[in-house]
C-alpha cells in the first residue's frame, strides 16, 4: 500500500530521516515506534505530503506522490494536537472534507450521523467544538478523517495526551475500528506496550533510522541489537564472544552463563567487524528450588535483591565469576518458595533464552 | 510613603493626559464665542452650525472617504505581508519587515515632505487618492503588528489538517485562517480607520484643494469666532475615536470568548 524506498531527510545541517526503506501493506496496522525526536512524525509527515525530502520515493497505492499536495493524496491525518476547528461545531468539523463531494444536505447529514456513531459520538454534532474533553476532541479528529474513507490513516501520537485509563480505552477501540473498516492505519509512538498491543508490524526508529521492522512478538523475541532489545521490556545485557559459525547456528561464549548455541537471526551480519552481546529476558530464566533440573543448562549464582510483586517476584542475582547484575523474573505459584538475599542458588535456561544482540558504535 | 507618591503622580500623569481633551467636550456646549473660564451658559449652537457648513461636510466625507479607503488597503496589504512572514522562511525576510515597519518610526513630516515630492515629480495631482497612499504607507505597519500576533496565535495545524482533508490552500485561507484571524483583521481595520481619521501631516501636505476633517479643522482656527464649532466637531470627532476603539476591544473580547482562547495580547 505504502512503498517507502531510500528517503533522506535533512533540516538545514540535520540529517533528519536516514535511508528509510519500508513496506507497509494494505489493511495493516502499522507502527513508527521510537524516542522523542527519532523522525517519526518527520517521517509520517513525509506520507501525509507535509514535507518534502532530499532523496527517495514515496508511493502510495501504486502511484508516486511526487510532487503530489497533501490534499491530492489518498491520505488522512489525525493531528498530535488533534487540529479540530474551533470555530465550527462538532457536525462541522465532521463534514469539513465532504464539501468537494457535493453531497447534497441530507447525504451530509446522514454520513456525518454514521461517522459520530461510530466513534462513540452519536448525539455530539451540535456541540461546539471548543467545549469538548481531550477525549472527544480526538474522536472528532478520527470521525473527520475517516468520514473521507481515505485508504491510509495516518494517526500522530493519537493517544499520548490522554489520561492512562481512557488511553487503553482507546487503544482496543482504535485496534476494533481498523480490524472492521480493513483501512491501512500508520500510527506514531512512542510508547512500546501501545505499539506492541496494538500493531501487526512495527517499525522501531532511532535518530531518523529505521533500527529493525518486524511483528510485535519477532520484536520481543528476536531483536537484532542491543538499542531495540533495551526499548521492549526488560532484557539483561551480557558480554559475549562468538567462537564459531556452523549452520545458522552461533557458538557463543556468554558472560556468567558459558558456552551457548544461538540460533542465528535474519538481520545478524557476524562478519564485517560488528560488535556483538548476548541478551537474556529474564522471564527465560528460572531460579531452581533444590532438587529441581528441568533445564538443560544452569549456573551457580548468588541471590543479591529480592523484590515481590505478587504475581511476580524478581530477583537481581549475580553469576559466579561474573560482576554483571542480571534480572531473573518468577512467576509465583503455592509451591515454589521464595529465595532470600545472600542465598546460593541455581539458575536453569536453555539455548534458546539467549539472542545474539549488535552492539550499536 | 512612596505609595502616596506614586499615586500623586498617576493622578497628576493622568490630568496631564486627559485634562485638555475635556476642555473640548465643555467649550462646545458653551454659550459663548470667546474661550475662556467662567463658563457662561449651555447651548447646542455651535453643534447646529456644523449642519450649515458645506465646506466642512465635504471634508468630512473627504475622511471618512480616505479613512475607510486607507485602512481596507492597509489590512489587505498587512494581511499578505503577514502570512508570508508568519509562515514561511525566506532570505531577506527580516530586512523586508524591517523595511515596511519603518514608517511607524519616522517623523510624518518628513512621510509627507518625501511624499510630496514623489508625487510632483510623478506629475500627480494632489488629491484625495494621494492623501489615501500616504494614509497607507502609516496604517500598514500598525496593521502587520495588529495581524502577526493573530498569524502568531493560530495553529497551523489547523490549516494543514485543512489541506489534509482535501481543500485547496486559496479555500483553506477562506475557510479556516480567515476566520480565525477575523478578530484581528477587524481590530486592523477599525485601528487603521481611526489613525487615518485624524491623522494632519500627511493629510496638509497631499491634500490639495480637498481637504480633510483635521486640515479643516486646522484652517477654521485662524477664525476666532469659529472656534466654539471647531470644538464641537472635535468633540463629535473625540467620541467617534473612543467609539472605533472600544468597539474593536469589545469584537476581539467577544472573539477570544467564542473561540474558548486564552487572552494572551493586551489591549490590542
Ligand atoms: N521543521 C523543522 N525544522 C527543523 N528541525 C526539525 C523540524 N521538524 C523536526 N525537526 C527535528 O527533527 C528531529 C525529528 O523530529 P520528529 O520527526 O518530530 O521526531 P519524533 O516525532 O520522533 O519525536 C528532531 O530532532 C527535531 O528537532
Ligand atoms: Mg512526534
Amino acid at each position: 500500500m505504502i512503498e517507502l524506498s531510500n528517503i533522506e531527510k535533512h533540516y538545514g545541517s540535520y540529517h533528519a530521516l536516514r535511508d528509510v526503506t519500508c513496506h507497509i501493506k494494505e489493511g495493516e496496522f502499522f507502527s513508527l515506534l521510537g524516542p522523542s525526536g527519532s523522525g517519526k512524525t518527520t517521517l509520517l509527515r513525509t506520507i501525509a505530503g507535509f514535507e518534502g525530502i532530499d532523496s527517495g520515493s514515496v508511493v502510495i497505492g501504486g502511484q508516486s506522490m511526487a510532487g503530489v499536495p497533501p490534499n491530492k493524496r489518498p491520505t488522512n491525518m489525525v493531528f498530535q494536537s488533534y487540529a479540530i476547528f474551533p470555530h465550527m461545531s462538532v457536525a462541522q468539523n465532521v463534514a469539513y472534507g465532504l464539501r468537494a463531494q457535493r453531497l447534497g444536505k441530507t447525504r451530509t447529514t446522514e454520513m456525518v450521523t454514521e461517522a459520530l456513531g461510530k466513534v462513540g459520538l452519536a448525539g455530539y454534532g451540535e456541540r461546539a467544538a471548543h467545549a469538548l474533553s481531550g477525549g472527544q476532541r480526538q474522536r472528532v479528529a478520527l470521525a473527520r478523517a475517516l468520514i473521507l474513507k481515505p485508504k491510509v490513516l495516518l494517526l500522530d501520537e493519537p493517544l499520548s495526551a490522554l489520561d492512562r485509563k481512557l488511553r487503553e480505552e482507546m487503544q482496543s477501540e482504535l485496534r476494533h475500528l481498523q480490524r472492521s473498516l480493513g483501512i491501512t492505519f500508520v500510527l506514531v509512538t512512542h510508547d512500546q506496550e501501545e505499539a506492541l498491543t496494538m500493531s501487526d508490524r512495527v517499525a522501531v526508529m532511532f535518530e531518523g533510522e529505521i533500527a529493525q521492522l518486524d511483528t510485535p512478538q519477532a520484536l520481543y523475541k528476536r531483536p537484532a541489537s542491543k538499542r531495540v532489545a533495551e526499548f521492549f521490556g526488560a532484557m539483561n545485557i551480557l558480554k559475549a564472544e562468538i567462537l564459531g559459525l556452523k549452520g545458522g547456528i552461533v557458538t557463543t561464549r556468554i558472560e556468567g552463563l558459558g558456552v551457548a548455541e544461538i540460533p542465528l537471526g535474519p538481520e545478524a551480519d557476524t562478519h564485517g567487524g560488528n560488535k556483538y552481546c548476548a541478551g537474556v529476558r529474564p522471564e527465560l530464566m528460572t531460579v531452581l528450588d533444590d532438587g529441581e533440573s528441568a533445564y538443560p543448562k544452569e549456573n551457580p549464582a548468588i541471590v543479591t535483591d529480592v523484590e515481590y510483586r505478587g504475581e511476580l517476584t524478581y530477583y537481581d542475582v549475580k553469576f559466579d565469576g561474573s560482576d554483571t547484575p542480571v534480572v531473573v523474573s518468577m512467576r509465583n505459584t503455592t509451591n515454589r518458595e521464595i529465595k532470600e538475599v545472600g542465598q546460593k542458588v541455581r539458575i536453569g535456561w536453555e539455548n534458546a533464552s539467549a539472542v545474539l544482540l549488535l552492539e550499536q558504535t | 510613603m512612596s505609595k502616596r507618591i506614586l499615586t500623586t503622580f498617576m493622578i497628576v500623569f493622568t490630568l496631564f493626559l486627559y485634562a485638555p481633551t475635556l476642555l473640548l467636550p465643555i467649550f462646545a456646549f458653551n454659550d459663548s464665542s470667546i474661550i475662556a473660564f467662567p463658563l457662561s451658559g449651555f447651548t447646542f449652537e455651535w453643534f447646529y452650525s456644523l449642519t450649515e457648513a458645506d465646506e466642512l461636510r465635504g471634508a468630512a466625507l473627504n475622511s471618512l472617504i480616505i479613512a475607510a479607503a486607507s485602512s481596507v488597503l492597509a489590512t489587505c496589504l498587512a494581511l499578505l505581508a503577514t502570512s508570508a512572514t508568519v509562515r514561511y522562511k525566506f532570505p531577506g525576510k527580516g530586512l523586508m519587515i524591517g523595511v515596511i515597519m519603518v514608517p511607524m518610526f519616522l517623523p510624518e513630516i518628513i512621510i509627507g515632505v518625501s511624499l510630496l515630492t514623489v508625487v510632483l515629480l510623478a506629475g500627480l495631482k494632489l488629491s484625495i487618492y494621494t492623501i489615501i497612499m500616504g494614509h497607507t504607507l502609516i496604517c500598514t505597519p500598525f496593521a502587520i503588528a495588529i495581524l502577526r500576533s493573530s498569524f502568531q496565535q493560530l495553529d497551523p495545524s489547523l490549516e494543514e489538517a485543512s489541506l489534509d482533508l482535501g481543500e485547496t490552500r486559496f479555500d483553506t485561507f477562506r475557510r479556516i485562517t480567515l476566520p480565525l484571524i477575523m478578530p484581528g483583521v477587524t481590530s486592523s481595520l477599525l485601528i487603521a480607520f481611526t489613525i487615518s481619521l485624524d491623522e494632519f501631516v500627511i493629510a496638509f501636505f497631499l491634500s490639495g484643494t480637498e481637504p480633510t476633517l483635521p486640515v479643516y479643522i486646522w484652517s477654521q482656527l485662524r477664525f476666532p469666532q469659529r472656534i466654539p464649532s471647531v470644538m464641537a466637531l472635535g468633540t463629535l470627532l473625540l467620541l467617534l475615536s473612543i467609539g472605533l476603539l472600544t468597539l474593536s476591544e469589545v469584537l476581539r473580547r467577544r472573539s477570544v470568548r467564542r473561540l474558548g482562547q486564552h487572552d494572551t495580547s493586551g489591549a490590542w
